[in-house]
């Protein structure tokens, strides 16, 4: 016979005068308000975006041909972008922010860490619109010096507009590491101190202890932030627009221009005419579902890392 | 009592609505936005009547008046007539500026007027000319120092009227234009080479960074900003200047318009080739949903004044005058709005 856990009592303590019942049901209720939103959300971009399923079919995920003046609308070109650009961030963002956060939790002296940690939380909270000033201001010419060399070297006759790929996923990475930074040094200074000490007690040097000892323990919490990272360079819009060059077609180069899947209804949306309006909203809705897939995906790779013992 | 009183005043405001209309409401094209701020701030001063424009852009302008949920839309392409016929009435358009469109650019070392023809620039833009010291272009410009430098074509990344009227213009004097990329006018396009930069000010930025870049912008913005700008040759072979306003006037007086003046004007037979009306759209018969004849009397109002003195604003802030046929089709369209059948 199986032994039977006891259950617990329901409302085992406080009074029973039924403010608990009313206090359930807004809670059920305003709960139930974010799900129903977020169908909604799903079921207007599917509605919204039928026109543009129908006509393209298939060819609407896998189709390279984005030509509004003759009325085909095929989004690979802004789905390859936005997954150029997203990994290509988190390749630049992950290495360094990851270390920022080590130097910040374990190198850093404690006069110098505090500093440095709120400086990397304000860089997330600089508005999109700002790092795309900067984008264009600071980091476009800088590119441009680097295309005007690259130019007089190999001599491939290229304009160098400073715009493109390279430059999207530059301010995209700049973009993510605050947000990889602040979750790694969190779940890295929240590494029991036992798990150092024991470490050293083996004799283990400083390196290995980082490596066997905390990042082991840590790696759930971090990729959980290289998740929210690539959310942000997934869904991020006006800084992009304003560096990648915006061109309807897969980057072939890393200075081509090219564009994302949100920065062309950004760009698109306010004088979108009935054909071109649905194509926009039907690339809102698979944003919407990458967004889903990320994120699921995300759960179960956290899960699989999490050590035992410590769910 | 309470409810008396409440029914008194309700009584109260509907009669006050319906004797003097106060504001009227728009939205749509945001190239002509600072003439209309101009013309509403004058039409407010002169009779107390507010006007707000919202500055959404030309399709969502449209959208705005099939939906009804303004009272005119701006925009700076006609509608098609499957948006005529979605929408729940007859809409007329009243022309009410031309926009100019020119070619701004950026070489180092070169400070004479270039000259283009619709031609070269369609090869620009499709990529077959690479170099500005291509024989095409020194031909053209044989005074000018032409660097061996790349050329770096920039458009429009937003779907906007100055592109349609761009690319109107090249699909009609370039065949492969017309075949490759677009026929007549288009907001957005697949453009074969080039960077795109957002609005007016991000084109005419990348333009000005970009050492060997060309772009096209609307004559008042490159004028405001002091941009270097070419001149276009015309379908009778003389090179025009895009700033002068008589030439773009011109251009419009050129054409046989329809009488709903819904047309393309580039590469008129005289005058500045590159250049489009921008119109206001309202319905035919303002009876319908809750407006009443007040509020149609006074859209006409607005609109008659916007055609006679509202012009005078026009070349003061850089935009063509409706003059000519223009003007006569768009007055007789304005005249053609009736209440219920009823003449305003």
């Amino acid at each position: 016979m199986t032994p039977t856990i006891p259950t617990p009592p329901r409302r085992s303590f406080g009074m029973n005068s039924g403010s608990d019942n009313v206090f359930r049901n807004i809670i059920i209720g305003l709960s139930s308000l974010v799900l129903v939103a977020t169908v909604l959300y799903g079921f207007v971009l599917i509605v919204g975006g039928l026109p543009a399923f129908q006509r393209e079919g298939i060819g609407f995920l896998f189709g390279l041909n984005w030509d509004p003046g003759k009325g085909i609308y095929q989004a690979l070109p802004f789905i390859a972008g936005t997954f150029f650009t997203a990994f290509g961030a988190l390749l630049l963002a992950v290495p360094l922010s990851v270390a920022a956060a080590l130097f910040i939790s374990e190198y850093a002296p404690r006069w110098l860490a505090g500093p440095v940690g709120s400086a990397i939380e304000l860089l997330a909270a600089i508005p999109s619109v700002v790092y795309g000033l900067w984008g264009i201001f600071v980091l476009i010419p800088a590119v441009r010096v680097f295309q005007v060399w690259f130019v007089s070297v190999t001599g491939v006759p290229w304009p160098p507009t400073g715009t493109g790929l390279m430059s999207a996923v530059l301010i995209l990475a700049v973009m993510v590491i605050p947000f990889i930074c602040a979750i790694s040094r969190d779940v890295i200074t929240l590494v029991p101190n036992d798990q150092r000490e024991a470490a050293y007690a083996l004799g283990a040097t400083k390196w290995e202890v980082i490596r066997f000892g905390i990042l082991p323990y840590a790696r759930a919490g971090i990729l959980g932030g290289v998740i929210l990272g690539l959310g942000r360079a997934i869904g991020e819009t006006l800084a992009v627009t304003m560096v990648i060059g915006n061109a309807n077609v897969i980057a072939s180069t890393p200075f081509s221009s090219t564009a994302t899947m949100s920065s062309i209804i950004a760009s698109n949306f306010g004088e979108a005419n009935e054909t071109l309006r649905p194509a926009l909203i039907a690339i809102g809705f698979m944003l919407l579902v990458f967004s889903v897939i990320v994120n699921v995906i995300a759960r179960i790779v956290i899960t699989r890392l999490t050590p035992v013992g410590t769910r | 009592m309470k409810k008396i009183l409440l029914a008194g005043l309700v009584l109260a405001a509907g009669a006050v609505s319906a004797q003097s209309v106060t504001s009227i409401l728009g939205s749509g094209a945001s190239a002509p936005f600072p003439l209309y701020t101009e013309m509403f701030n004058s039409y407010a001063t002169l009779t107390g009547v507010k006007v707000n424009y919202a500055s959404k852009g030309s399709g969502g302008g449209r959208a705005d008046i099939i939906a009804r949920n303004v009272e005119f839309a701006g925009s700076d392409a006609f509608m098609t007539d499957t948006e005529l016929k979605s929408a729940p009435g007859a809409i007329v358009h009243v022309p009410m500026a031309l926009v100019a469109v020119v070619p701004t650019y950026n070489i180092p070392g070169v400070t004479t007027q270039l000259k283009f023809t619709g031609q070269l620039l369609a090869s620009i833009y499709l990529g077959d000319i690479k170099k500005w010291n291509d024989p095409a272009i020194v031909a053209l410009n044989k005074t000018a120092k032409l660097p061996d430098l790349a050329i770096a074509p920039v458009y429009r990344s937003d779907s906007s009227g100055t592109t349609a009227i761009f690319v109107d213009f090249l699909s009609k004097v370039s065949s492969d234009w017309a075949s490759k990329v677009s026929k007549g006018p288009q907001g957005s396009v697949k453009w074969p080479v080039g960077t795109g930069g957002p609005q007016n000010a991000g084109v005419v930025g990348l333009v000005r960074q970009t050492p060997g870049g060309i772009g096209y912008a609307e004559v008042t913005y490159a004028k405001a900003n002091k941009l270097q700008y070419g001149l276009i040759r015309n379908a009778t072979g003389k090179f025009v200047d895009g700033g002068d306003l008589n030439e773009i006037a011109a251009a419009s007086d050129a054409q046989s318009l329809p009488d709903d003046t819904r047309t393309s004007i580039t590469n008129a037979s005289i005058g500045y080739p590159i250049s489009g009306f921008t119109w206001i759209l309202v319905y035919k018969d303002q009876k319908y949903g809750t407006r009443t004849k007040d509020q149609a009397k006074a859209m006409v109002a607005l609109l008659r004044w916007m055609l006679t003195d509202g012009q005078k604003l026009n070349n003061k802030l850089d935009y063509g005058q409706i003059d000519g046929s223009a003007l006569k089709k768009a007055q007789k369209n304005v005249e053609s709005i009736t209440f219920g059948g009823e003449k305003l």
